[in-house]
Formats: C-alpha cells, structure tokens, sequence
C-alpha cells in the first residue's frame, strides 16, 4: 500500500480518451487518501488535496460532488477542485463512507494536506467527526514526509537565498513607510511581491519596501520570508516573538526531520573538531555579482564555486575520516548548501561545483531550492555532499560557527559583507566590504596549516574572482 | 493632423509564419471518418436551409430603389476623375483599392498620414513583432519546459532597442509592400488630408479637388483615452508609444483587459515588468467566452507577474513628475466611489478605439455621426441625419465601428466594390474570425456561448456544445504545449456552427477552418468528413467536429453567403 500511496494519482483521461464528452469540461483524477497519523485508527483514511498538476501548490474546492455520510465506491467522484490550470473531478480510490469534510467549498488548502475523512463503515463516521473536529483547531496538516528525510540532513542553521548581502537585518522588519503611501497607512506592494506573500505567508505589513519610493518588491518579501524561517529553526522557536504557531507551554515531539536533525547533532560531538576563522574583501566579488545577477546567477552558486575551486587544489579539505584509522577522499567536489525550511533545514548538494559552469550551477540551485520548498528533494540530492557551506549573511550576521556535519570534514560558516574601514599597506585609511568565514574542521584528517592554506586560496579566487566565470 | 487608417491594434492580417508541416503520416495512424455510423445513417431530408430570409431580400431590392440626391448648389458633377476614391491607405483601403482594380475601376487613395494605418504601424503589425519576441523569451525562461524537452539554455536575456527595432522594422517592411503592391495595381496614391466637399466631390491635401463615382471613408480609429487620464507618451501611454518600446518599466498598470491590454501584458510580463490591470467590468477579459476567458486567466494572468482590479475606473492618471510615480485614482465603477490608489512606474491605456472621423466633411454630405462613428447599413452605406442613404458613399472598418478589425474592414471594403461593380453583396460578419496572439493564442468566431444560448431562447431552437482539448492532440504534445481548448456551439438539428472558440497554441491560424465553415455554410456533418493531416494541430479541430452530435443528414454543401 506505501507504494500506491507515494504515488496516488492517476493523471486525467486525457491521453487515453481522445475524444470527450460533450459538455464535460472538466478532467478528471484519482483521489488518494492515506492512513491518519499513529494515534488514530487506521481505517480512517485522508483524503488529501492532490497535485492535479505539476507546477500546483494548493487547490481551491469548487465542490463537493458528494456529502457528507454518503457512500463512496472506489472511481467514483467526491470532488470538483480547481488548479492553478483547469477543474478536475478527483475520484476516490477506496471504497467507504464520506465521514468529515474538513475544507468547504470555495475553500483553498495545499497540496497534500487533509481535506476530508474517508471512513471505512459506517460505525467509524462518529469517529472520523470528531478527529476532523479536533484537527481542524490544530494547524493545517502538511504532507507527509518523505520517509528519504530520515537520511540526516546536515545540522546547521541556514537559509535559503544566502548572500552576503550588506542590509542588517533590522531593515527587513518595520512597517511599510511608502513615502506616498499616507505614512504607511497603505501597502504598496508589486503584483509579483503580493504573490510571493501569499504564497510563503509573509505579512506585507510588517515589511519595510526597498524599491522605488519604498515600494515592496519580490526580493523584500523574500528576504523577510527567510528571516522568518531563520526564527523557526529548531532550537530557537522561544526566541521567535513573531513565529504565531508556536503553542507556548506545551511540549511537541519532533518532526521526523527535526528528529534526524537531534540524531546527527550528537553523533557530532564524537568528531574532535577545530575552527579557524579568516576576513575576506569582497568588493570584487560584490561587483561581478551585479555584472552576471541579471543572467540568473546567484550568490549561493557564487560563494559555492569558489569553494570548489579552492578546494581542488586542496584535496584534503574535501577528505573525510570514516573509521578514524584513513583519510577517505573524494572524487568529486560537491558542495552541500544549508537550507532553512518550515521547521527544519536540509542541506541540497551542487554536485561537481569545481566543473559546472557558473551559470548551470545557478540553475541547478535554483531547482534544488524549488525541490527542497516542495519536499521533492531525492536522497542524492540532500546526502552527498562534500563540503558544507552556510550562509547567515544576509541577517547580518557578521560571524558564527557551525557543526560539523558527520561523515564530512569540514563546513564553512559565511557571515555578512559590511564596509569595514581598514588600513591599506600605503598608511591610508580605506573603506571595504569584507566578510568573515569561519570553518569547522575534523582534526584527524584535516590540519590547522591545511585549512589556513584552504582559506588563503579561496581568499584569493574571491578577491580576484575572473576564474569564477571563465 | 493626419488620417488613420482601419483596423483596431490587435489583429493581424499578415500570413502566419509558421511554416506548415508537411504531412508525414504513419499510415496505421490514419481515422477513416468515413465509417461513422450516424453520419452515414439516411435520414429524410430535412426543413433546415441556410438562414436567407425574406427580409434580406427586402433588402436587396432596397438598394435598387436607392436614388440620386442632389444638395442644392452642389450638384454632382456628369464625368468623374475616378471610379472609386479610397480615403485612407490603411489595410481597409488597401484591401478595397486591390479589388476594385481587379474589378476594372480606375482608383485613387488617399492618405493624410503614412500608408498601412494603424494595422501596420501602430497595431496588429509591429505588435506581433514584439509577441515574437515575447514567445520566444517565455520559451527560453521556462526552465520547466525546457527540461522536460531535454533542453538547457543558459539565462536568456534581450536588448531593448534590438527588439523595438525588430518591430519598427517589421512595421517598414509592411508598409512598403502594401505602397508597391498598390502602385504596382495602378492605383493612385494621393497623399494629403482627404475631406468629402459634396456629393461625389473630394478634397485632397490643401487645394486638390477630385471627382469620384464612389467614395469609401476608411479612416479608421486613434487610442481611445477616458477623460480624467493624462497621457504624456512617455509614463503614460497608449498602444501607439508602448509598440515602439522606449522603455520596460518595473511595473506597469495596464488600464483594460481587451485584447490589446491582454497581449501588452504578454509582452511586458515576458520582458520582467510586473503588470496590474485595470478593468471596470467584473470580470478580466469580458469580451471573450467565459469559459474561454476563466482558462486564459489561470493561463495568462494567475501564474505570472499579474495582478488586477475589476469593477473599477481609473478616474485619474497623472504621469511621473517630480520624483513621483504615475498615479492611479481608481473608483468604484457602480458606485463611483473612491477605492484605492495605485503609484506605478507606467500606464498603458487600452480601453478600446475611437473613430477617426473629424474633419472629413461629413457636415457637406448632412451625415452626423454618433460618437464619432460614421453611421452605416449593412452594406455599407452611409446614413444621413435623417436617417436616408447618402448615395454613393460608403464607410468601412474601424470609422463605422462595426467590427473593429483590420480584416473585417478589408472585407467591408471587398463587399462595397462587389457592391458598385454590380453585384449585391452582404459581409456576414458572424464568420469574420479575431484573435489575440498571446502565449498561446486565443481565438474566435460567430457567437459566445451566452449570446447564442439568448438567440436560441429567442429563435426557438436548442444548441450544444462540443470541446475537446488540446492534452489530447499529439502535435501540441509533442511541443509540450497540451494546454488548450477549443469548444464549438452549434444547433444539433441541423449541424449549423454558431461559434468557435480555441484557447491554445497557433489557436489564431487554426480558426479558419470554423470561420470559413461558417461563411460557407458548411454544416457540422459534412466537414466532419473533411481529413486533416496526422499529426497537426488542425486535428484539435477535426475532434471538435466529430465530437458533435447533430440529428442530421449529410447534405450536400450549402454555399449561400448569410447577412447578418
């Protein structure tokens, strides 16, 4: 049953019926429903809000073909929802009673989480009420987790649009003070930003605009999306003042995520670990950024790319130590970035860092970071990872330390770039941008005198970054 | 001040140029429809002819009737320059001045402005430059789709001036093709402001005065902007400036969801604008099908850089100034209450087209015009204030405001030289097809499903409809673009199409296969055993037709032209 369950529905009849009937516009699709959680009798099933399309993130019910108690036979049509492409009859695949509607008509939920209870017999409809009733003043269900999480994602903080941008982040938060906006008494927010908002639950009033005339575009919302999911990370959620779902005074067991998470934590502590840190000037690369930005290239892929070059003239810095007795190097330089994400944090792999082309890598990375939203992420592309790199720049962050993710040797931690005033060599006083990063080491196969020729050269390719283009 | 030519910014007259593919079919994948059953199945024949009524040829003789007028002290004159005088060189004028050769008449045209009108050089022409360039840009950013053809394209990026070129360029070449096509026909090409003196009598430029048996006023339509709304041709615009795309603002409102506002939106959200609408009826795209404009907006509007307000008039627009952004006063269009205020980069106003009809002189000839179109019958002929045929003067195209298309008025223009060459003619403009030519296309002929659901209540008959999409047709799978439908209304007892309407890719050259039915008369039943080449998008249509249910013999063509 797993695997029908991993893959739940059958696309619409369009490829097998050419011709349709008139008057029915609309397509169909199967309707899968899962086992509730542990606690709950497994005759009851979910039915959930499926992905009638691939680039679908919720569905809108337009009706409900059939009510509640009635009788279901599997292929038989309970529900009109509409996509973000057409509306589709969704068929059930069980046969059953409908118990509970848990999302009325003209109502939205995401894809995969819990719209209805589909009860086995008739005895179980009582039942199913009273856990739609209770699950219904508890948050929103999410998809099930893929069960490949349990692979351990690697345990730092992060987040997901690192770049060493110089804002702080005191700027992300405020209220939208739009010069013409009658002293923030409106929001004046772009079509793509509003978007954005809705879609990653980002509260356009609490954003300060960086646009023209303090309009709110796409990147702010971004940015105080990040910062939100920085807050929720595991460990911190206390802290978070502004983080609404946090039941204080309760305790909740972890997610299978967040369990993977605690696991490698202190599998961690059995590695002796060292750290050392180096300031390096990135007004060269700051400037390469904003030639190359608008061909897509991101500051990830950036910071990734030096890394790997560095680190192909360093191959131990790549090593690791499986059985505290070798050094086991790696082939290939894959650089693993730290991702924040709702309630945990997963580490996506840019595999072959060293030779993919600047602009590839930044389309793999932004694929990865759309899979890992959409917990599409495939094992290979979470835990293969080398190298780890995590960014806090952009909070403004100017230098933290990392853990060492078990079964590699070393991760860097990326702080924020910010005018420094420094002396130069001729006796002058000068202004820079320069950013701190501090890497985390295993000391049975990596050397203090290694890491600090590592750092001198990933120095150097930043400072003078023309090989990250070539 | 110049004279515009017919047609209306949206539609293009110019030959698609997608090459059509050669049909290379397996033969096992070939349908032979010949073997359908219900078409084969003899029925008696039937009651059900082509709709000619007795009213249309009340009508025709009509015109026979149609006398001489002659004004006081203006008399027309006994021998004349020419046999048809053309005023305005826009597709409208061309389209008539090209058949009136054909038809032996010595022919002048006369064009206060540059050759082409608004089709060719502020509308359907340099647009679908620039939506070549918008498709393109739309393929090269879709990394989805790219990838699921197995293709990888490095970050796609354009050059402002190049692609405004692109379309400046298109819109030269159009224009000196239509001036060569005429000269090389013999038709004269009078240049200077056209003005209707008296009865057969036409001023051209500052003091030329010629004589004409027959006058077409073709001078088309300008921008249409709603009072209350500044235009400066620079933050806030109309089709005329956005096509030469002098720049591509962050966010740009967009006042109107017609066609034309729909295919800017095409353009700039392709471009990286972000787009909000401006529409005062309920609904984005009120003039399409609503089933037709519900999916162009979960295709067009939702998944992109869109935003709108409905229901709503922009009762001010004042362009940037002084470090201030456009700004967009927006009332509630019951209510006319204040509703919010929008501060954008830029205005593109698209609210439609007015005539182009001051200064022709129309006081000479006592015709009034109302707002601003030039009143006509349905062949054409102008109407005086009192409500008489002004005898050898005729309108077509955008100036009449009938359909406001630059084929239809071409098509006017054809009616009107059949006309006065001695053959009654009636443009049936139920089968004259419009597109609009975003990604992808949407297109359409005859009626919408809500008007012929009205006209079947009152005309006593009932209607279906059929659809099919285009997730089924293995040409538009194999470009990956199933997203698509076409749905057909029609009368099941006697197979007559009543409307065609396609939402998906080359949906504006798949129409005509509907629209020349429809002007042909051909019924359901009878084109349904018309074959298409496997596999092509034409298919889509083919389905369309087969899907129908009509209670119907077989009939042999019927090919009686219908009025409307």
């Amino acid at each position: 049953m797993s695997r029908l369950l991993q893959t739940p529905f059958v696309p619409g009849t369009a490829n097998t019926s050419l011709r349709r009937p008139t008057n029915s516009g609309s397509r169909t699709t199967r309707l899968s429903a899962r086992p509730g959680g542990t606690r709950i009798h497994a005759k009851i099933r979910e039915i959930f809000m499926p992905a009638l399309s691939s680039t679908m993130t919720e569905g809108k019910i337009v009706s409900w073909v059939k009510s509640e108690g009635d009788k279901l036979s599997k292929g038989e049509s309970v529900v009109v929802v509409e996509s973000d492409k057409a509306d589709m009859d969704v068929e059930t695949f069980y046969d059953g009673y409908l118990a509970a509607i848990m999302v009325e008509e003209g109502g939205v939920a995401p894809v995969g989480s819990a719209i209805a209870l589909l009860a086995e017999s008739e005895s179980e409809i009582a039942d199913a009420k009273a856990r739609a009733s209770s699950s219904s003043t508890e948050t929103p269900s999410s998809p099930s987790p893929a069960p490949a999480e349990n692979a351990a994602p690697a345990p730092v903080p992060a987040s997901p649009s690192p770049s060493p941008s110089p804002r702080p982040a005191a700027s992300v938060m405020g209220s939208a003070v739009h010069p013409a906006s009658e002293g923030g008494k409106r929001i004046v927010a772009s079509p793509y930003a509003k978007k954005l908002a809705k879609e990653l639950k980002v509260d356009l009033t609490s954003i300060a605009g960086s646009g023209p005339l303090g309009r709110i575009v796409a990147k702010d919302v971004e940015a105080a999306a990040s910062a939100l999911a920085v807050r929720e990370v595991p460990g911190t959620p206390a802290a978070s003042a502004s983080s609404p779902h946090v039941p204080l005074g309760n305790v909740v067991p972890f997610t299978t995520m967040q369990g993977a998470v605690s696991k490698n934590m202190v599998e961690s502590l059995k590695v002796p670990t060292f750290r050392v840190g180096y300031t390096i000037t990135t007004d060269a690369l700051d400037a390469l950024y904003k030639k190359i930005k608008p061909k897509g290239v991101t500051m990830t892929a950036l910071l990734a790319k030096a890394t790997a070059l560095a680190l192909v003239k360093h191959p131990v810095i790549n090593s690791s130590c499986r059985d505290g007795r070798s050094f086991t190097y790696n082939s290939s330089i894959n650089i693993a970035v730290a991702v924040a994400m709702d309630g945990g944090l997963i580490t996506p792999v840019l595999q072959d860092a060293d030779k993919v082309d600047i602009y590839s890598l930044s389309r793999k990375w932004k694929e990865l970071v759309d899979k890992a939203r959409a917990k599409q992420l495939q094992p290979q592309e979470y835990n293969t990872g080398t190298f780890t790199l995590s960014n806090l720049g952009m909070f403004g962050v100017d230098r933290f330390d990392a853990i060492l993710p078990p079964g590699t040797g070393a991760i860097m931690a990326v702080g924020a770039s910010q005018p420094t005033v420094v002396a130069t060599k001729d006796g002058r006083m000068g202004m820079k941008s320069q950013m701190q990063v501090n890497v985390t080491a295993d000391h049975r196969v990596i050397y203090g005198a290694d890491l600090a020729a590592f750092l001198q050269t990933l120095a150097q390719i930043i400072e003078d970054p023309k090989d990250l283009t070539f | 001040m110049h004279s515009l030519s017919s047609s209306s910014a949206s539609l293009s007259s110019v030959p698609s140029h997608h090459p059509r593919h050669p049909p290379s079919v397996p033969l096992p994948t070939l349908r032979f429809c010949g073997l359908r059953p219900e078409a084969l199945f003899p029925r008696p024949l039937s009651l059900y002819s082509s709709c000619s009524s007795p009213a249309r040829r009340s009508a025709r003789r009509l015109r026979s009737t149609v006398l001489v007028s002659a004004s006081a002290g203006n008399g027309p004159p006994s021998k004349f320059d020419y046999d048809l005088v053309i005023i305005g060189a826009g597709v409208g004028g061309h389209g008539a001045a090209l058949h009136a050769v054909e038809k032996g008449l010595k022919t002048a045209i006369i064009e206060g402005d540059v050759v082409g009108g608004t089709c060719v050089n502020r509308g359907c022409v340099p647009s679908k430059a620039l939506l070549a360039v918008s498709g393109r840009m739309r393929e090269l950013q879709s990394d989805h789709h790219l990838k699921s053809l197995g293709l990888q394209v490095a970050a796609a990026g354009y050059d402002r001036q190049g692609v405004a070129d692109h379309a400046n360029n298109l819109a030269s070449k159009i224009r000196s093709n239509l001036t060569n096509s005429m000269k090389a026909l013999g038709v004269d090409i009078l240049t200077g402001v056209g003005t209707i003196l008296g009865p057969q009598k036409v001023k051209y430029g500052k003091d030329n005065i010629i004589t004409a048996k027959n006058i077409i006023i073709a001078t088309g339509s300008v921008p249409f902007v709603p009072k209350g709304i500044e235009v400066d041709g620079k933050t806030v615009i109309t089709s005329d400036h956005a096509l030469k795309l002098e720049f591509v603002p962050d966010w740009i409102a967009i006042v109107g969801s017609g066609y034309i506002g729909l295919e800017f939106s095409d353009v700039y959200t392709a471009l990286g604008s972000e787009v909000t609408f401006v529409e005062a009826l309920d609904q984005l795209m009120p003039g399409f099908d609503p089933e037709i404009g519900k999916l162009a907006q979960r295709v067009l509007i939702n998944p992109r850089n869109i935003d709108y307000h409905t229901g709503v008039f922009a009762s001010k627009i004042t362009p940037a100034r002084d470090g201030k952004p456009v700004m967009i006063e927006l009332i509630d269009a019951k209510t006319k209450e204040p509703k919010d205020t929008l501060e954008v980069d830029a205005a593109l106003i698209a609210t439609g087209r007015a005539p182009f009809t001051n200064g022709l002189g129309l006081e000479n000839i006592n015709v009034v015009t109302q707002r601003g179109f030039v009143p006509v019958d349905e062949r054409m002929r102008v109407i005086d204030a009192d409500g008489k045929l002004v005898p050898h003067v005729y309108c077509i195209g955008d100036a009449n405001g009938k359909m406001m298309l630059a084929h239809a008025a071409s098509a006017q223009g054809i009616s009107v030289v059949e006309q006065v060459t001695g053959k009654d003619h009636i443009l049936n403009h139920l089968s004259i097809p419009a597109a609009c030519f975003t990604h992808p296309e949407i297109s359409m002929v005859g009626l919408t499903e809500p008007q012929a659901k009205e006209k079947a209540d009152k005309d006593g008959f009932t209607i279906s409809v059929a659809k099919t999409s285009f997730k089924a047709n293995t040409k538009a799978l194999a470009e990956n673009e199933g997203e698509g439908l076409a749905k057909m209304i029609y009368r099941p007892d006697n197979g007559e199409i009543l409307g065609v309407h396609i939402f998906g890719l080359h949906a504006a050259d798949l129409i005509h296969e509907a629209s020349n039915a429809i002007a042909l008369g051909t019924k359901i039943q009878d084109i349904k055993f018309a074959v298409h080449a496997h596999p092509t998008l034409s298919e889509v249509l083919d389905e369309l037709f087969k899907s129908a249910k009509v209670n119907s013999p077989v009939s042999s063509p019927v090919s009686e032209p219908v009025g409307v």
